[in-house]
């Protein structure tokens, strides 16, 4: 297969549906095992995990929180929460199709709602994406917050 | 006057010894007299001073709800001043932090104060010449606190100008922050990041209380603790190969009654207290030979294994932090209003030691203490449902009878069952006494 500019854009766009429409178990499949989901705490962060992070998480933490997120006693989601992103066109930053190695910088407003209550988050996503037998794979994701060093309530689902 | 204020009798009998009335944690009024007189008479975490290694280095936090600056001053000590210009009250500083040279320099007239608060400089100070301008409180300069004490690197002050001492206060509790900096080879700490920083819509005793309930992990955390114990069976996981250093974080919530029942729980006079006194949730960790290696090295095998054989669980220094040693962790229950409470949650480096006990910290502080952390949001859910909870009338009554003897004593240090809420009697037997200290003029023994 060969991988163009628009499949890449198309599979961010179906990353953030599934994650819109609760297909958390369908999003776990779109991972590379090694890869981590990092949301780090401070602005430009350089590193993971010697310093906090609001989230660095490798396959089986993932895991834990879908399992979680579909658990019966999951106390804080019951009621559960609904999320929103919108994107914008992502940017290719790296376009190696021959090596299947891909990087992207998407910008995006994502709403999460529980209740009565609701709020808004700005970000920026940047993935790192490889092909794998004929499938892209996020290898790596990073989600930078606008606010990321703001006081937060509970963020339940997946910016 | 409202029902509470200048009536210590009232505000006393809020507080029976094996429940607390609703209105500790609901009330308005009863908040704004915890500000006025609880958080000004007991000793209150500032900061720690690796957060301000250079001359003029500053932090921004408060109080209770006095805006405060801690700053080194020029002879290294750390000052702690409140954050308003003597003029017309314009905050000095308000960035979490920053370097401010050798003086403050107010932005809005640029009157200027040295690192200490004295008054520098004045522009066109003539203006002030024929007035009795000496004789003005504004003369003085930024308002120091009553007290400030560093122990250790941790650097507490009371804001008010006589009280109780810093030793008498804390006493023997210290032996949890020692412990906790102990435990680093070269004897010290240093602040690794910025904090957590996590919003509560409840009272800030509703996270002090949880400190040492040892009744709920098992309950509220199942979602996440239990669902992990489940995954990694389910994972076949080789017996070679270590396990997710997340297991051996998560996996302890999950621990029967009887482990926290024989941790023990320990108080000590003036609200503080800790979780797991003979072995605790953080028992288990793996140890990095390496670091065993430089502990001894540093302290001898004996002194090395007295400080790593000691494995406390939650130390609370009342009223309002909780430190976690074997994780160099130190929480802030940061009041912002009856209902709303900020939490920020630190870690620390240990100076001299591999940097694989930082990587644990660090990922204990994002699983457990962030506002995306899975066990995080089952605890807020609690809190916050009971805070809506307590407006229920005709139950204005909060228990916490478990383990209650008939008459308990909470002048000395006493070790007990790790599923009493004796800690929590002892807080706010703590609470009626700093709160009432000062109120409506009566003297510390007239309120006694």
């Amino acid at each position: 297969m060969t991988v163009s500019r628009d499949d890449v854009i198309d599979f961010l766009y179906a990353e953030v549906r599934m994650l819109d429409e609760g297909r958390f178990s369908e999003w776990l499949d779109l991972w590379l095992e090694e890869g981590h989901y990092w949301m780090p705490l401070d602005y430009k962060q350089a590193d993971p995990d010697l310093v906090t992070s609001l989230l660095y998480e490798d396959h089986f933490m993932r895991r834990l929180r879908v399992e979680r997120l579909n658990g019966e006693r999951t106390f804080s989601q019951k009621p559960k929460s609904r999320c929103s992103h919108v994107i914008q066109r992502p940017f290719i930053d790296e376009f190696d199709a021959q090596a299947g190695r891909f990087v992207t910088n998407t910008s995006m407003h994502y709403v999460e709602t529980r209740l009565d209550e609701q709020f808004l988050l700005a970000l920026v996503a940047t993935h790192e994406l490889r092909l794998v037998d004929g499938n892209l794979r996020i290898a790596n994701k990073r989600v930078d917050l606008l606010n990321c060093d703001a006081a937060f309530g509970n963020i339940q689902l997946l910016p | 006057m409202g029902k509470y204020s200048d009536n210590p009798a009232a505000v006393s009998a809020l507080v029976q010894q094996h429940q607390v009335h609703r209105d500790t944690y609901i009330d308005a009024e009863i908040y704004a007299l915890e500000m006025k007189h609880l958080f000004a008479n007991t000793w209150v975490f500032v900061g720690h001073d690796s957060q301000t290694p250079a001359k003029g280095d500053y932090i921004t936090t408060q109080i209770g709800d006095q805006p405060v600056i801690m700053v080194r001053h020029t002879d290294n000590e750390i000052h702690v001043l409140l954050n308003r210009c003597p003029h017309k009250g314009t905050k000095i500083a308000i960035d979490r932090s920053g370097n401010t040279g050798k003086f403050f320099r107010c932005p809005y007239h640029a009157w200027s104060f040295k690192t200490n608060g004295c008054l520098l400089a004045i522009p066109l100070k003539k203006g002030y010449a024929d007035t009795d301008f000496s004789e003005s409180e504004a003369s003085h300069g930024m308002l120091p606190v009553g007290a400030v004490q560093n122990h250790r690197g941790f650097v507490f002050a009371r804001l008010a100008a006589t009280g109780i001492s810093f030793d008498d206060y804390f006493g023997e509790s210290l032996s949890s922050l020692d412990n906790m900096v102990d435990r680093a080879p070269e004897g010290r700490l240093e602040v690794a990041g910025p904090p957590l920083r996590y919003m509560h819509k409840c009272n800030w005793k509703m996270l002090v209380d949880n400190q040492t309930d040892t009744c709920h992990p098992m309950v509220a955390h199942e979602s996440s603790a239990g669902t992990a114990i489940k995954l990694f069976e389910d994972s076949d996981w080789p017996d070679d190969r270590p396990k997710p250093m997340a297991m051996e974080i998560i996996a302890p919530f999950m621990s029967p009654y009887e482990f926290f029942e024989e941790m023990g729980i320990r108080t000590w006079p003036n609200g503080h207290g800790h979780t797991g006194v003979h072995h605790s949730i953080h028992s288990d960790y793996s140890m990095a030979p390496d670091y065993l290696d430089s502990m001894t090295a540093a302290h001898g095998a004996e002194k090395a294994q007295e400080i790593l054989g000691e494995n406390r669980h939650n130390t609370v220094y009342f009223p309002n932090i909780m430190i976690k040693g074997p994780v160099q962790q130190l929480r802030n229950f940061i009041p912002l209003g009856p209902d709303r409470t900020l939490v920020e949650s630190y870690v620390y480096r240990l100076v001299g030691a591999p940097d694989v006990l930082l990587q644990r910290t660090a990922m204990y502080n994002r699983l457990i203490n962030a506002p995306t952390s899975m066990v995080g949001h089952d605890d807020l859910e609690m809190y916050e449902r009971a805070q809506e909870g307590l407006h229920v009338d005709g139950l204005e009554w909060i228990n916490i009878q478990r383990l209650h003897t008939e008459v308990e004593d909470y002048s000395a240090a006493q070790v007990e069952n790790g599923t009493t809420e004796r800690q929590m009697r002892n807080q706010m037997q703590a609470w009626a006494h700093f709160i009432t200290v000062s109120m409506g003029g009566t003297t510390e023994e007239a309120a006694q």
